[in-house]
């Protein structure tokens, strides 16, 4: 208290360490205003905020940036070398090889056959993976939105899968459908015959589906009920007043106010669905056969894991689906950008 | 100024102080896989090697066979390799080998002791360096599960007898004993390659150039592709992966299959992974019109030409390559000797008495093997010809493609490996 009693004493050891603390911190505040001034002084215009990005555009231009340069350097390059300098100079060769078909329909008619079976399997897989993962998502975050008994743990149990990591996501299931796995040992057990789940083409292929689902439906599930919720409730309100049936609300209600959500969640999900890898490499190593191997799968093994790299085939067909990807990113952000005026 | 004397002294007078203290330990690292305990084994006598030689100080990184495969060749290219590694395969690696001749305090000797698979490491005939250190001879064979075969009455194929008839007589034990599937082959080229030569496989033609699809691979290659397909080899171990080695030791351990077509680097596994679980031998080669033989090989280890102590990695390899340590290392590793030494000195092994009979079958069978299949094992780039096999044919199997398109695939596939090592 102040001599007076009525506040605080401004003489107080107290009062004078945080004086003091004060000063201190505003001298080292204050310690950028020299050098800023100066810069400001010398860099007119908008040159000033190229000093600020620049350390981000360092960052950005040294693993991003390099990287795709370097990538194209090994695409016009040939041979089995690493280093670059030691790679001879092809022009498009690689991407003439990569892209050279009797009937693009069938990758057994191509000059890079597994290359192929990767394009199609990955189309048959993005088509399909994508589809199931919207409806199932969507359908998820409809139930999840109502009030329902144990509506905290059934959102904890569908995002769960997708805090897993997908090594781990894909042992789980290998050891599940593995010829001497689980589900093959249960059917025993009820007197069925075991099914050949990952020797068998058609079905390695609709486990990829599914598993992939699996991991990845939780999170797009969440950005759905984000999406909900955010729709006004006073909306509902009025068409419940109007006693519009409930299809007709979904219809012409939630689905077009969901619309910026379901747009990114569409995009993100296919963005990922053309880069399936990681889990799929694990359950089923692209087989039987060739009938799961993702172009990501083909890009991995023709670069890193065949007796002879070919790190010049590989980084075309790397550039081949970074453009797709690209393409995709450019709907994204149209999409983004059309639902934020909407 | 006088400060400054005064430490320029000090400095000077402290150099016979460090001259006197003794040099600083060499480090030496080792990139190390196993096929049973060798990484283990390796790095027990390491300790004692280290404590012989207080100046070399030794860490062994164990990791799995694909990170030798698939890592090694891109650390060594960003000039970040171990000092030595082991290893099977030569060719991806070959340019960074490193000649330890210079660095043996006996090189001839070691020449004379581990001369034919030194040469597997070299690139021609006209390449006389020493790379490494052989850690094994192997030989690939049948492992027979006996047990099955008493209980089905049936008699195990005798010498002679060929893939035709092993397969008749396995057939009829996976019927008797409800097994399965009859046997089962290592998804890898190199172990299907023995049942090739034996049909009539060359590799090469008369100059010395790959040519692997010609009569005798179909005979094999169409025969093999028909028992997958009628259940008697155990198609899942082709199939199921998309690529790369699989082995179908799991198989044999749990007796879903007769008979396994693997190697004498089993037998580690085989003593303690089977144990008395069932009655099992190593058969025979089974025979075709060409030949009855299985496939040589060996892994080894290697310096490199980036290791920083390259005297010491050599004076360890040296000393890990001496006859009694070797034959020491052989009988911990349960693993044929690749030393002419220790072959004629003998191994002592700690074996059950089908651990010492396996072994002693897996010797007689060595020096059966076809002149064909040396001369495969010792092409630098064989892991190009055999590679494609194993893929492509597991593509037939799964019923993508025809086997004339396999075929045609196979020689387009080594085509495309060998021009990309020399472009």
């Amino acid at each position: 208290m102040s001599a007076t009693g009525i506040g605080p004493d401004r003489n107080s050891p107290g009062q004078h360490a945080s004086r003091l603390c004060g000063k201190a911190f505003g001298a080292v505040m204050n310690v950028p205003e020299v050098p800023m001034r100066w810069a400001q002084s010398r860099l007119s215009g908008g040159r000033l905020g190229w000093l600020f990005v620049a350390p981000n555009l360092a960052v950005f231009a040294l693993f991003s940036f390099l990287p795709v340069v370097i990538d194209i350097w090994f695409a016009v390059t040939g041979g089995s070398e690493l280093l670059p300098q030691d790679r001879p100079y092809v022009g498009a060769n690689n991407f003439s090889d990569l892209l050279t078909c009797g009937n693009y329909t069938d990758p057994n008619s191509c000059v890079r056959d597994l290359f192929w079976y990767g394009v199609w399997n990955t189309l048959e897989f993005v088509v399909i993976q994508v589809a199931l993962m919207l409806g199932f998502s969507l359908l998820t975050a409809v139930v999840l939105n109502r009030k329902i008994v144990g509506r905290g743990f059934f959102r904890a149990v569908f995002f769960y899968p997708v805090l897993l990591s997908p090594v781990v996501v894909a042992l789980i299931w290998k050891w599940i459908l593995q010829r001497n796995g689980v589900a093959n040992a249960a059917m025993e057990g009820l007197g069925a015959k075991p099914v050949e789940w990952l020797l068998n083409g058609t079905w390695a292929f609709s486990w990829t589906v599914f598993v992939s689902i699996w991991a990845h439906m939780g999170f797009y599930t969440l950005i759905l009920l984000a999406g909900l919720q955010a729709i006004p409730a006073d909306i509902y309100e009025a068409a419940s007043m109007d006693a519009a049936p409930p299809w007709r609300v979904f219809r012409r209600l939630t689905l077009p106010l969901l619309m910026p959500s379901l747009i990114v969640v569409f995009v993100l999900g296919l963005i990922r669905a053309v880069q399936i890898f990681d889990e799929v490499y694990v359950l089923t190593g692209g087989g039987p056969g060739t009938a799961t191997v993702y172009l990501v799968q083909y890009i991995y093994t023709t670069g890193f894991a065949q007796s002879v790299r070919q790190y010049g085939l590989a980084s075309a067909a790397s550039l081949l689906l970074a453009g797709v990807l690209l393409v995709l990113t450019l709907i994204q952000l149209r999409g983004m950008r059309s639902g934020e005026r909407g | 100024m006088s400060r400054l004397l005064s430490l320029a002294g000090l400095l000077l007078a402290s150099v016979p102080a460090f001259a006197a203290t003794p040099a600083l330990a060499a480090d030496i690292r080792i990139a190390c896989y196993s096929d049973g305990n060798e990484c283990p084994a390796t790095k027990t006598l390491a300790e004692r090697f280290t404590q012989q030689n207080p100046d070399i100080k030794i860490s062994i990184d164990e990791m799995p066979y694909k990170a030798i495969l698939e890592s090694l060749p891109v650390q060594l290219a960003a000039g970040n390799g171990p000092d030595i590694a082991r290893i099977t395969l030569p060719g991806p690696i070959l340019k960074y080998l490193a000649d330890m001749r210079s660095n043996l305090k006996d090189a001839a000797a070691y020449e004379a002791n581990f001369g034919p698979q030194l040469a597997w490491l070299r690139n021609g005939k006209e390449d006389h360096g020493i790379y490494g250190l052989p850690t094994q001879t192997t030989v690939s064979a049948p492992i027979v599960n006996k047990t099955l075969f008493d209980q089905a009455n049936v008699p195990i194929p005798a010498a002679g007898a060929t893939w035709d008839d092993w397969v008749v007589a396995l057939d009829k034990v996976a019927k008797a004993t409800k097994t399965p599937n009859a046997f089962a082959i290592d998804r890898s080229g190199h172990r299907f390659a023995g049942p090739l030569i034996s049909y009539g496989a060359k590799f090469f033609d008369a100059n010395g150039t790959p040519a692997v699809v010609d009569d005798g691979f179909k005979a094999m290659a169409s025969r093999y592709v028909g028992w997958a397909k009628d259940g008697s080899a155990d198609k899942d171990v082709w199939v199921a992966s998309g690529g790369g080695y699989r082995d179908a030791f799991e198989e044999f351990k749990n007796a879903k299959i007769v008979m396994y077509f693997s190697g004498s680097w089993q037998v580690h596994r085989l003593e303690t992974q089977v144990g008395d679980g069932f009655e099992w031998l190593i058969a025979s080669e089974p025979c075709g019109p060409a030949s009855c033989s299985g496939m040589p090989g060996g892994a080894a280890f290697v310096t490199f030409k980036g290791s920083k102590s390259p005297k010491e990695s050599a004076r360890f390899l040296e000393w890990l390559g001496s006859d009694k340590i070797y034959a020491e290392y052989m009988a911990m590793t349960s693993n044929l000797p690749a030393s002419a030494g220790v072959q004629k000195m003998g191994v002592t092994y700690h074996l059950t008495p089908a651990g010492n009979e396996a072994m002693k079958a897996f010797t007689a069978d060595i020096t059966k093997l076809s002149p064909v299949a040396y001369q495969l094992q010792g092409f630098p780039y064989s892991s190009s010809l055999l590679n494609p096999i194993a893929d492509r044919l597991s593509q037939v199997m799964a019923g993508q493609l025809t086997l004339d398109q396999a075929y045609d695939r196979i020689t387009s596939d080594v085509k495309d490996s060998m021009a990309a090592i020399k472009p």
